[in-house]
């Protein structure tokens, strides 16, 4: 089944039209759609040889970790495995002890470089072509779903405040929370304040979406509804998303590649049907068994 | 000494107007507690070098001497030095100056009481430091700490007596007054203490109320 005729998307009906945005341009990466990812020569994210130490505790080993554009990647591992210490590294929010990361081309981190990179001008730069979603939504309780939306498209895209609502109101409605938009998240559910999370994120026109357990603080009946719009967005941008989940069947049907991540290594990577069925490590084996066993 | 009905009415405009003045006092000396402490929090929060450990310094020195002896050093030795007010814009800004130090510890808290998460959605959204401070960060962690600051409103309100000695002519000194020129301390003393009392007890009440509204969920 088509994620859009889903009946549970039914109030996301919209999702087919502000998602593909019409004929040139991507409503929600601001960039030019077609059928293929466009693929200007190298990956969007590149780790190369990077490390991150905690004390004596080494959660990456010299990871060297591509993800093409357009490419919709899955993390799975046990948990310490380095998995979310990955995503922490690309939105900036720990620095790698040793290696280069590149996003899009730019560098977002190099170790050479040593403490100058830290928010410098490059830095900056290259973060804002990253969004993420947090495990626990981390909206502002303070604000308005809206409101929560419009922050950085008007302080740090310069968007005008009523284009930057028009926008907002887009993305709540492909959400399902079009009704919604004065809530504050104290107002809303878990499951609800994750949809707004995805739609803040979104409004920055990202290149790379990065989804932090997004389902993992939620109660069992709140999950359908966020990886319904996660799904649906993977069915319909070419923006690239790379997710650490714990999802396994979700995972398996939305990525086009799954990477298996044990003490701070990619143990392996390939297409879920690998990974699923026909896992050629036996790490990944012996985990997707004590996953995938209740 | 028998309590005079009479006289006791007769100074209570008297009292009034020094009540006022404390009022005063208090509200100019915690909007000045108010934005300095703030500055102060975030400036030690910010960890600039030499900046922000020279801030900490000045905090635990007001901290650790007497609002008196600030006072009177204020009042009485700087204008040796060519820096004189009038008794009671000194009065303001030193007790303002003083309780900047113990405000500057209750925003700490608060800001310390923002989850690290609300810091890692504003880095997430590239945001600027100054909207992350004052949009994001300050009204949720200034929000947590108003009954605090109501509490020391009040207590300021109270400790304003001590400006009496570099001569504000506020309720205290306004009693005293009235006592040295009469020789009847009974009735102004009591009364004022009585006034301070009218004033900060709904205030107390008026705090309870705050703690209970802006406590923090769950």
């Amino acid at each position: 089944m088509h994620p859009n005729n889903d009946p549970a998307l039914s109030d996301i009906g919209l999702a087919e039209t502000v998602l593909s945005g019409g004929p040139r341009t991507d409503r929600i990466t601001g960039m030019p759609t077609g059928s293929a990812p466009i693929v200007a020569g190298g990956p969007i994210v590149a780790f190369d040889n990077v490390s991150k130490n905690w004390g004596d505790n080494q959660v990456l080993k010299a990871l060297n970790f591509n993800v093409n554009p357009g490419e919709k990647v899955s993390i799975i591992g046990p948990s310490g495995s380095g998995k979310t210490t990955i995503l922490r590294i690309l939105m900036t929010l720990e620095s790698p002890t040793e290696g280069q990361v590149n996003v899009d081309g730019d560098v977002l981190w190099d170790v050479k470089l040593g403490d100058k990179i830290r928010e410098s001008k490059v830095m900056r730069a290259t973060r804002r072509k990253i969004g993420m979603v947090f495990q626990g939504f981390n909206l502002f309780p303070h604000m308005t779903a809206l409101e929560n939306i419009i922050e950085a498209p008007v302080h740090v895209l310069g968007m005008n405040k009523a284009e930057a609502r028009d926008r907002a109101a887009e993305l709540l409605q492909l959400v399902g929370l079009g009704t919604h938009m004065n809530h504050t998240p104290p107002q809303l559910s878990g499951g609800q304040q994750q949809r707004v999370a995805i739609a803040r994120a979104l409004a920055m026109r990202p290149k790379v979406l990065l989804f932090d357990e997004p389902t993992s603080a939620l109660d069992p009946e709140l999950i359908g509804e966020v990886l319904n719009v996660i799904r649906n967005l993977a069915n319909s941008t070419d923006m690239t998303m790379l997710m650490v989940t714990h999802e396994m069947r979700f995972a398996e049907e939305i990525s086009d590649r799954v990477v298996m991540f044990d003490h701070g290594s990619a143990v392996e990577s390939g297409p879920p049907e690998q990974i699923f069925k026909n896992p050629q490590e036996e790490r990944t084996r012996a985990f997707l068994q004590a996953v995938l066993k209740h | 000494m028998i309590w005079d009905n009479a006289f006791a009415i007769s100074i209570i405009p008297m009292l009034l107007k020094g009540l006022w003045v404390t009022i005063q006092l208090t509200l100019l000396g915690t909007l000045i507690a108010a934005v300095l402490g703030l500055v102060a929090a975030v400036i030690r929060r910010l960890q600039i070098p030499v900046v922000s450990p020279a801030v900490s310094f000045i905090v635990i020195f007001i901290r650790g001497t007497p609002l008196l002896i600030q006072a009177y050093v204020a009042f009485f030795v700087l204008p040796i030095y060519g820096i004189s007010f009038n008794a009671f814009t000194t009065g303001v800004v030193i007790i303002g100056i003083n309780y900047s130090a113990y405000m500057a510890e209750v925003y700490r808290s608060g800001i310390q009481g923002v989850p690290n998460g609300q810091w890692e959605a504003a880095t997430a959204l590239s945001l600027p430091a100054t909207r992350v401070w004052f949009r994001i960060i300050l009204p949720q962690a200034v929000r947590t700490v108003i009954p605090m600051l109501g509490n020391y409103l009040i207590q300021m309100f109270k400790d304003s007596a001590v400006l009496s000695a570099i001569t504000v002519v506020e309720l205290m000194a306004t009693a005293q007054s009235i006592g040295t020129s009469t020789y009847r301390y009974l009735e102004p003393l009591t009364m004022a203490g009585a006034l301070f009392f009218l004033v900060s007890y709904p205030a107390s009440r008026l705090v309870n109320k705050l703690e209970r509204r802006y406590a923090p969920k769950q």
